[in-house]
């Protein structure tokens, strides 16, 4: 199936089991091919359903709900405002720029798909709505490091990726909302059969393919899409567009060649084929009772493991080619692919979290929220002055001079990024201690709550290990990935810290470069090999370093202190130490000293 | 909220993770333990196996009128209000649900310690105070789910009340002390941030999940859960045998907590563990030999022995190790190695 065929059939998937199927992260740039997608995804869902859009930064008051303040005022008793989510149950939500989605906005939207509910104290309410929803994901991100937090992904059974579409792309839709409509009519009575399931479940374990919550999703769309079709009984056909569009996206391990060695199974036709055969039986009279696998005989009589090893094959072939050589190159794969949800801290979002940090008088606008308790207390003396409305009604009266806002105060996040040399020559003299240094610092970096990045370089090229994160877990294993030899391309590494530096402190964070090398460069910025200009490229981007500011520590991992080593560090205006006479403990509180010097 | 008749998966359909079950249910039968801990993968039933144990758990006796289920029998426990009540009167009782409290990652600060009571405040312009999620929770659960994203001052509340027992408000006028003591059990992914590791220590027992390899198992998983979700009041039913019988265990192994023997050969085999690993203060080594009680009890041995002790091990210590980040092997490891080197077995 073309992917534009596969993108207009994630559209009619969707529409017919939003909530059941969670959603949909829709990776594109805006484009035409996008709005199309949208377009056509408003056009399949039944008449009536609703659809909210929802900005990455809503605060938690719109999205889950909270005090309706004016409402509150005028009737003198709490009243509750809906949220956002409340208001689309039974549809779709549409969430922008969700690359930029926090983890924990995200956490707060994993626990309304999970209940399918919002049930929450906030602000003096008691807030209880249904709130079933599918959500579509537009995620924009460019490279890795932005996507779409993990957690919230596991939740989606489709991954579509755009990227690939241009101007001239279309979308080929092939159900209309009618379809959809009769599906979800349908979708109560379509059963599957344990052979079907073991296929779907067998294919997401070979594949690495998500957890059992994605298995669990991509045998809902299979149902789906047996509905979609008319019929009550999930086929293979069906079990394969659930392995093509849910698990395919998600394979974390290369195919492995099975001994069978013609990848074609001997069902005697392709499953797409089978796709219009009428429904076989007329659909069980009992939708109710919980569906044993007391199926009469099914349609196909081939061998489960045969099936399996189709879905498999079949899911195999639609892994997307990128991804695929991803999965068969990179040693350290299992480190690097995580890096999604490398965003995980607390994020700045100015003024409305963090710790309290007092009040101020102000109107309740962009993210202050009214500080109900105290507005009441500033209106308090004045009540005798405004005269109470009535005699027997007791009444505060407030007006708008007496609103108070919370401020809030949060604590810089630190951010140390750690450049560690892997090249050849630092791995005879000691990598292993460097990275126990380092280790011992991220122990460190942890207890203060700092963010942690970790930049790995050898050969020709530095890479982003760990893109900035509280976990130490990741830091770790990061680390132990680390293959070391090859040469030292130490402009740039720099080169890439800088990058990093860069953007933390775009984000209002507070940065610190530990470099770990042995300083002597022996590759150059563009790649090419040869001492003396690598060093030069490495001293201009040290020096570069050094103008932007952004505090540094340079550790020599040299048996022997070198001046080579010397000189970069003093161009990168850093503080040098020599491994040799370092143990971790001075490191972290060098370290430790450099940020709070910022 | 706290007992919400909202339908829930029955615990004993749980498939697998059996440690996480004898977490479970050993903090279930002595809720000295302190909690649990659950860390591990995606999707893998940790909020599942938390909602179903609200389910399992024996009613308890609550003194009527009280907003925080003052239990009636301890009468050196009991709340301000209760306390003033008692010197008058005899405290009415009825039996009430174990409450089992979600805090949700969006609730406000105000709503988890209590605050002025704003309708109230509003209408008749009374001082009164509202109690929050912790004196719901007092006496019974408080579940937090991906704990490593709670907000930090939330955290810092609630390290400071799950170590007193008592939560102290001190805010809007108000001054208002009253008995929080729950059971706190958190669930999360580690690969989104960890704990402090004061809040680690919070909890009594810590298990790690990992998701299901084994595809029968991921079949019975799922094939269980579409069946829930299709019809929830007929799988509940069906699995209610078993999960009565789960709840009549955890009765009769409460009951057995008094009786059950402690040999000193188990006490100083558990000392020498905690000894070996270096763990700070008595609290793992409490924690381990409360646990091991727990499993003896529930499962009617006349005196815990070596095999309760074991299973209890690695979820009772591997939190309170001290890290070494030299050591690349994870807590579990690290505790199983102990147990080969000092138990020698």
């Amino acid at each position: 199936m073309s992917a534009e065929g596969d993108a207009a059939l994630v559209v009619s998937l969707f529409a017919v089991d939003p909530a059941g199927v969670g959603g949909v992260c829709l990776r594109s740039p805006v484009q035409p091919a996008r709005d199309q997608w949208l377009q056509f995804l408003r056009e399949s869902l039944p008449p009536g359903t609703p659809v909210r859009k929802l900005p990455f930064n809503i605060p938690d008051g719109r999205l889950l709900g909270g005090l309706d303040l004016v409402a509150t005022l005028k009737a003198n008793r709490p009243i509750a405002e809906r949220g956002v989510l409340a208001d689309a149950n039974g549809g779709v939500v549409i969430l922008t720029m969700a690359e930029r989605l926090t983890a924990q906005t995200a956490g707060r939207l994993n626990a309304v798909i999970d209940s399918g509910e919002i049930l929450m104290p906030r602000e003096g309410v008691t807030i209880s709505n249904p709130a079933r929803i599918g959500i579509v994901a537009l995620d924009e991100g460019i490279g890795p490091d932005e996507a779409v937090p993990v957690s919230l992904l596991d939740r989606f059974a489709f991954l579509v990726d755009l990227g690939g579409f241009n101007m001239r792309s279309e979308l080929i839709p092939e159900y209309e909302v009618e379809d959809v409509v009769a599906a979800r009519a349908l979708l109560p009575r379509v059963a599957i059969d344990d052979d079907m399931l073991q296929a779907i479940c067998a294919t997401a374990i070979s594949l690495g393919a998500g957890s059992p919550r994605v298995s669990l999703l991509a045998m809902r769309v299979a149902c789906a899409a047996a509905a979609l079709d008319g019929r009550t009984q999930v086929s293979e056909a069906d079990a394969v567009i659930a392995g093509r569009l849910v698990l395919a996206p998600r394979a974390t391990i290369a195919p492995q060649p099975r001994d069978s060695a013609e990848p074609p199974p001997p069902s005697p036709e392709p499953p797409p084929d089978q796709a219009p055969e009428p429904p076989a039986e007329p659909p069980p009279p009992d939708p109710g009772e919980s569906e044993q696998p007391d199926k009469p005989d099914k349609p196909l009589e081939i061998d489960v493991q045969t099936l399996a090893d189709m879905v498999l094959t079949a899911t195999e072939a639609a892994i997307p080619a990128g991804l695929l050589a991803r999965l068969r190159s990179a040693a350290h794969e299992r480190a690097a692919r995580p890096s999604a949800a490398g965003r995980t801290g607390a994020f700045r979002s100015a003024g409305a979290r963090g710790r309290p940090s007092g009040i101020s008088a102000g109107a309740p606008k962009g993210s202050a929220r009214l500080n109900v308790i105290e507005t009441l207390r500033a209106a308090a003396p004045w009540q005798g002055l405004r005269g109470r409305a009535g005699s027997g009604e007791a009444r505060v009266r407030v007006s708008p001079e007496d609103f108070r806002v919370t401020r809030y105060k949060q604590r810089a996040q630190t951010l140390t990024i750690f450049a560690v040399d892997a090249s050849g020559s630092s791995a005879l003299n000691r990598l292993a201690e460097a990275k126990g240094a380092v280790e011992l610092l991220l122990a460190d970096c942890y207890v203060r709550r700092d963010q942690v990045a970790v930049i790995g370089f050898r050969g020709k090229s530095a890479e982003v290990l760990l893109p900035p994160t509280r976990s130490l877990v990741r830091a770790k294993r990061s680390l132990a990935g680390l293959p070391g030899g090859g040469g030292t391309p130490l402009a740039a590494a720099i080169d890439s810290a800088v990058a990093l530096a860069d953007l933390a402190r775009r984000r209002g964070d507070t940065p610190t470069i530990v470099m770990l090398t042995d300083g002597r460069a022996n590759v150059a910025r563009d790649g090419s090999p040869g001492r003396e200009r690598a060093h030069a490229n490495a001293l201009q981007a040290a020096r570069g370093l050094g103008v932007s500011g952004v505090a540094s520590l340079f550790v020599d991992t040299s048996p022997r202190p070198s001046e080579l080593a010397k000189a970069i560090a003093a161009g990168m205006r850093a503080e040098y130490i020599a491994l040799p006479f370092a143990n971790a403990r001075s490191l972290s509180a060098m370290v430790r000293a450099s940020t709070a010097r910022r | 909220m706290s007992s919400s008749p909202r339908p829930v998966f029955p615990f004993s359909a749980i498939v697998a993770q059996d440690e996480m079950k004898l977490a479970m249910i050993s903090s279930a039968v002595d809720p000295a333990i302190g909690g649990v801990l659950v860390f591990g993968d995606r999707g893998t039933g940790k909020s599942t196996a938390v909602r179903a144990l609200a389910a399992l758990l024996p009613p308890m006796h609550a003194v009527i009128g009280c907003r925080y289920a003052c239990d009636p029998a301890a009468l050196d426990a009991l709340c301000p209000e209760c306390q003033t009540r008692a010197e008058t009167e005899t405290l009415k009782h009825r039996l009430v649900p174990v409450p089992v409290v979600d805090m949700p990652l969006g609730v406000t600060e105000d709503r988890v310690v209590g605050a002025l009571d704003l309708e109230r405040a509003l209408s008749q312009g009374v001082k009164a105070f509202e109690p929050g999620l912790l004196a719901r929770a007092n006496r019974g659960f408080l579940y937090i789910d991906e704990v490593n994203l709670l907000e930090d001052h939330l955290v810092d509340l609630l390290i400071d009340v799950a170590a007193s027992g008592e939560n102290v408000v001190e805010r809007e006028g108000l001054s208002v002390r009253h008995p929080a003591r729950f059971v706190l059990i958190g669930s999360g992914n580690p690969e989104e941030g960890e704990l402090r590791p004061q809040l680690l220590d919070r909890f009594g027992l810590s298990v790690e999940v990992k998701t299901p390899m084994e595809l029968q198992q991921r079949m019975e998983v799922i094939k269980r859960r579409d069946e829930f979700e299709r019809d929830k009041g007929a799988f509940i039913a069906k699995w209610k045998k078993q999960d009565d019988a789960l709840r009549r265990k955890i009765i009769a192994g409460r009951r057995r907590l008094r009786e059950i023997k402690m040999p000193d050969s188990v006490l100083e085999r558990a000392t020498k563990l905690c000894m070996h690993l270096g763990t700070d203060g008595l609290r793992a080594e409490l924690t381990l030999i409360r646990a091991a009680r727990a499993i003896g009890s529930y499962e009617h041995a006349d005196e815990v022995d070596l095999s309760h002790l074991r299973r209890v091990a690695a979820p009772a210590l591997r939190h309170r190790l001290r890290r070494d980040p030299l050591d690349e092997s994870g807590s579990s490891v690290r505790v199983e190695r102990a147990i080969q080197e000092v138990w020698g077995a």
